[in-house]
């Protein structure tokens, strides 16, 4: 088989990258390894979604159907239930199809749109025992809205993020009860339309600088020791309690499924856990590109599908043989507040380029510098910047004579 | 009867700790710091509405998502998942179906988010 653009993951990153690549005269193949294209939009059934890239409030599976729909208007090949295996050196993409076997597809450019997975228990070292009734907020979230089971009648939630608000609001509609929300952190990780409509609304405590210090019950899960944390994150034994609970759902992280490129030769962030790329969002690796949560995590999917499309069209370029990246290669820096800043590399020319930068901390009345050298390029007022809300700024390409920097003034 | 609500301001990342009291027949917002804010003060405090979705029990045993096809008041939340979880919807059902016309008479249906699995 040979395509000149591969697209490894069919949810939100992968179809819009699809279509971009096609729209722009290359044969693709989609290889998703679920059942249905749509990702983790299928199990997200609440609304929100959409409101940026379509101009009005969508829920997960119809903002994925919207670009199903498109998909199925192409010859875009589709193959479900797919396992991508390996990626080699030379662009073999190695896959493992129930209809079709062991398959090797000779790709001209790959995109990379496998999104990212939870942080488990595990990850976060949960003292106590290991009982059933502990499930990350995505799995309650899937055996919930595709499954149709509740996991649980009295759930304790950990970690603010917004999987888990939305997780409480659609427990308690489901006629659990939601005992509290724990937070590390002295504020929360997740959107304020969600502490509001999910937590507030149904009166579910949310407690700050909180973590869970035991779990308890086998071989089901029958409560949990929870306490405040001192400013080094240490929990306060002398002023722990007892929750009775029958699951626990965990909000505490999403990671970039990356581990097809183990062992590649592909230049990493440490930062955002996905590869470094350039403004057409092409990797170190020549014709590899990356997009969605596989490249860093995003808060809305509005952005997703922005960023899929112009790796989708560059990749697609790039497979013709018309992509221009000849011009002179600049380092994106960020320092002083903010985190990271994507992409990492920019190219010398004409017209704009767009940055998305996330900050460390949350900041008020502050103020973005993004300089070349001793130049300010580009300065932005910000009344409150926040790590939750991943922000943007435009700059002339022809102005850029150098590594970039971006940082918040003291 | 004097009426008082604390929430917070969902518009922007600010979030700003509202206070919504009616004093002497007027509606005083504070804590704002924009208009928008103001307006979202008023209408939480007036009638808070709210798009509800949830799921549908297929007649296969699948969960099928569904919405409201507009905002309901906050109070009736309850009482439309309530009268979703005592029907079935058919294996058949596509995006965007009917599920339950005019819902307890709130004027907003029921409506299929995706195509039935």
């Amino acid at each position: 088989m040979k395509y000149d653009v591969v697209v490894i993951g069919g949810g939100p990153a992968g179809m819009a990258a699809a279509l971009k690549a096609k729209e722009n005269g290359a044969s693709v193949v989609i290889l998703e390894r679920d059942v249905r294209l749509g990702g983790i939009l299928n199990q997200c059934i609440h609304n929100g979604f959409g409101l940026h890239y379509f101009g009005e409030e969508l829920t997960g599976p119809e903002y994925a159907n919207r670009f199903k729909v498109k998909v199925e208007q192409t010859d875009i090949k589709v193959m479900l239930e797919s396992m991508v295996l390996s990626i080699s050196a030379d662009k073999v993409v190695t896959v493992l199809s129930p209809k079709e076997g062991l398959v090797h597809i000779e790709a001209k450019a790959i995109v990379l749109a496998m999104g990212c997975r939870e942080r488990t228990a595990g990850a976060i070292t949960l003292p106590g025992t290991r009982p059933a009734g502990i499930y990350t907020a995505g799995a309650a979230q899937k055996i919930s809205n595709m499954d149709g089971y509740l996991v649980g009648k009295k759930v304790v939630i950990l970690g603010s993020g917004d999987i888990g608000l939305i997780m409480a609001r659609r427990m308690t509609l489901e006629g659990a009860e939601v005992k509290l929300v724990l937070e590390l952190q002295p504020y929360s990780s997740g959107l304020k339309r969600n502490i509001v409509q999910c937590l507030n609304d149904f009166n579910i405590p949310l407690h700050f600088s909180h973590t869970i210090t035991r779990v308890e019950g086998m071989p089901r899960l029958t409560g949990l020791y929870y306490a405040p944390v001192d400013e080094k994150m240490q929990p306060i034994l002398s002023e722990e309690k007892y929750v009775e609970c029958d699951a626990l759902l965990l909000s505490v992280g999403l990671i970039p499924e990356n581990d097809l490129l183990n062992g590649m030769d592909v230049k990493m962030s440490n930062i955002t856990s996905g590869a470094v790329v350039d403004e057409y969002r092409m990797t170190s690796m020549d014709g590899l590109f990356s997009c969605g949560n596989v490249l860093h995590v995003h808060d809305l999917v509005d952005n997703v599908s922005e960023e899929a499309e112009i790796a989708g069209a560059c990749a697609a370029k790039y497979a013709l043989g018309e992509l221009d990246n000849k011009g002179n290669k600049y380092n994106v820096n960020a320092i002083n507040g903010v985190r990271y800043a994507l992409p990492q590399v920019v190219y010398s020319g004409e017209g704009k380029v767009r940055i998305f930068f996330r900050v460390g901390a949350e900041y008020r009345n502050t103020r973005l510098n993004v300089k070349c050298g001793d130049e300010v390029l580009l300065t932005k007022k910000y009344q409150i910047v926040a790590p939750g809300e991943m922000q943007h700024i435009d700059l002339d390409k022809s102005k850029i004579t150098g590594d970039i920097t971006l940082e918040l003034e003291a | 009867m004097k009426r008082k609500l604390e929430t917070i301001c969902i518009n922007c990342p600010m979030g700003c700790p509202l206070v919504v009291e009616e004093i002497d027949g007027k509606i005083e917002v504070t804590g704002h710091t924009c208009i928008r804010g103001k307006k979202y003060g008023e209408q939480e405090f007036v009638n808070p509405m709210r798009v509800v979705t949830t799921l549908v029990l297929c007649e296969d045993g699948t969960a099928q998502p569904v919405k409201t096809s507009g905002p309901v008041p906050k109070d009736k939340i309850f009482a439309v998942t309530e009268a979703v979880r005592n029907i079935r919807s058919s294996k058949d059902t596509k995006i965007g179906d009917v599920i339950i016309k005019d819902v307890l008479g709130l004027g907003v249906d029921i409506i299929a988010t995706r195509d039935a699995i």
